[in-house]
């Protein structure tokens, strides 16, 4: 049900560049965990209401005031470069 | 072949909330880079996103202001793709449970009245910016962009030329500007839009395969980038080929769109229900509330300028079509009490002045109390409408009083009679051939007379106190 191809298309959307053994390695990880998932298939849920959330809870809102942002420095030390001011990457399409 | 033109427009306009939509981080246009962010915006595992009240209640007003029915029950999910200017790779935003539905906004071209539907409009997060790095070739990132909030407007494919979609942009951003919600500045990129083209033969009813160009921000780059996609897949229709579905990007410089890489544009987002965030649940009385608190909007005040200010439906259309210039009308019509003088010098002086010096009419170089000055000083008989189109212009220039300008330059009407009947009676001595044409019935003869005298007060003679002095002189 979990195919090599969806494994495929699926690190291309990430891109991420996978060898012929990977590929093989999450396809088999990936089909234990769909498998395991669907486990939750075996529940009768007639006469449940859809939802999409397991609490009833609903409107978490806060309010419109500004909080301090953080050190920029600190920010930018979590990344794997950067100039000082903003993250560095290698070229993309901007 | 005969084509017709099918558009469906997106519109994101940036919500002017003082922070962002899930933290508490400023949404300043224009700060240092990477200085308005937290670990929520620069998509830290672990942190937590928090919706902020007023995105909510800014898209539910624009929900209520374009005619939307409101959901009483709504979510946000996520948008996944992988980009660098989304650090969290999805962006978080609504999928099948929009705040605002089945909408639609009424535009006019070429006096034209049409009603474009409004399919939905949801809240989601602005991405950061990428900006080209001359020093090292890369890019860089600046996060400063990311998670402020975003209303995104998705019309029905209702539009069939450029003057349509451009009229109908034009209108979004007047309504969102009369409500508060979005300052709607395109040079900033607070309102974009997404043009959706097909063409198809006319009287087929089945769409043709449609292109999305993105990120238009401007009226005259969205005009110019559809009449180029007509022109281009009118080309590729006729020459047999086949236009294929793609995102393009529009260079406003060269005035040619072209499509992004395939790699860039791999739509599929797997969607699904934001689990950080839940659902949100509006009441009656919520909406009810927001509903009569909604500001006058254009239409209303279109509506009002016409039936009790007796302007004309066109110049009514006009005054109201920018909060800024509508507001300004408001403003000096309550100074002078002449609402039809000051339509008259907005339609004719004041929108060539504004497009002149390329501002909003909340940036013009006079104030709407000076206007009214200007109106009164008219009114009243101390100048000439000639003249104060001198002092109006002196007014764009330096910013002075009117009433000052008239005094400096010693512009002040003549309206002393005696003064006026010498100047008269002397030009009509010097003109016997005018007067003798005027007498054999030649209307035109009077213009010239009357033209000599206020040539000879420099412009400043009372017009109406000179035509009748004139007109007695000759009988």
């Amino acid at each position: 049900m979990i195919s090599k191809e969806e494994i495929k298309h699926i690190a291309d959307l990430s891109m991420l560049n996978l060898s012929e053994a990977e590929i093989e390695k999450y396809t088999e990880n990936m089909k234990d965990i769909v498998e395991f998932a669907n486990s939750i298939n075996s529940l009768d849920t007639d006469g449940v209401t859809e939802s999409a959330f397991a609490l009833d809870s609903y409107n978490v809102f806060r309010k419109d005031e500004i909080k301090e942002s953080f050190d920029r420095d600190l920010l930018l030390s979590n990344a794997p470069s950067s100039n000082g001011e903003a993250y560095s990457l290698p070229s993309m399409t901007v | 072949m005969e084509y017709e033109v099918v558009i469906g427009l997106e519109v994101h306009a940036e919500l002017s909330t003082k922070t962002k939509i899930y933290c508490g981080c400023s949404t300043e246009f224009g700060g240092a880079p990477n200085t308005h962010c937290c670990p929520v915006c620069t998509g830290m595992p672990g942190a937590l996103p928090v919706l902020n009240e007023k995105v909510v209640e800014y898209a539910v007003k624009a929900g209520l202001a374009t005619g939307c029915t409101i959901a009483r029950e709504s979510k946000q999910d996520r948008k996944n793709y992988f980009y660098p200017d989304t650090p969290r790779a999805y962006q978080i935003s609504q999928f099948d449970l929009p705040l605002c539905e089945h909408g639609k906004i009424d535009i006019n071209t070429d006096g034209l009245e049409k009603t474009i539907g409004i399919t939905r409009i949801h809240i989601e997060d602005d991405a950061g910016k990428l900006a080209h790095d001359n020093y090292t070739g890369g890019t860089l990132v600046d996060l400063n962009r990311a998670g402020v909030p975003l209303i995104e407007i998705v019309s029905e494919p209702d539009m069939r030329s450029a003057a349509e979609a451009v009229a109908y942009v034009e209108k979004l951003k007047g309504i969102l500007e009369y409500i508060g919600v979005s300052d709607c500045k395109m040079q900033e990129g607070s309102l974009r839009a997404d043009v959706n083209l097909s063409l198809r033969p006319v009287g087929s009813e089945k769409f043709g395969t449609r292109t999305e160009t993105k990120n238009l921000n401007s009226f005259r780059a969205i005009a110019r980038s559809i009449e180029f996609e007509i022109a281009r897949q009118k080309e590729v229709l006729e020459s047999g080929g086949t236009v294929y579905q793609e995102t393009r990007r529009w260079d406003d410089e060269k005035g040619e769109g072209y499509a992004m890489r395939t790699k860039e544009e791999a739509h599929d987002y797997r969607y699904f229900p934001e689990p950080d965030l839940m659902p949100i649940r509006l009441s009656e009385e919520y909406i009810h509330h927001i509903e009569e608190h909604l500001p006058e909007l254009p239409e209303s005040r279109k509506a009002r300028y016409m039936n009790e200010l007796g302007l004309p439906e066109y110049d009514a259309g006009i005054l109201t079509s920018s909060k800024h210039l509508s507001d300004f009308f408001e403003a000096a019509t309550a100074a002078c009490g002449n609402a039809k003088a000051v339509s008259n010098w907005i339609m004719v002086d004041i929108i060539r002045v504004a497009r002149e010096l390329g501002v909003e009419y909340d940036a013009l170089p006079f104030t709407p109390v000076q206007l009214a000055g200007l109106i009164k000083l008219i009114d009243n008989g101390t100048i000439s409408s000639k003249i104060a189109k001198e002092v109006f212009e002196e007014m764009v220039n330096t910013s002075k009083d009117p009433e000052k300008i008239v005094e400096e330059k010693g512009l002040v009407q003549i309206s002393d009679e005696s003064a006026i009947k010498e100047v008269v009676d002397r030009i009509v001595a010097a003109n016997p051939q005018s007067v003798a044409d005027y007498k054999a019935g030649k209307d035109r003869a009077l213009g010239f007379l009357v033209g000599q005298c206020m040539k000879e007060m420099k412009g400043k003679g009372n017009p109406q106190i000179l035509n009748k002095l004139i007109l007695e002189h000759l009988q």
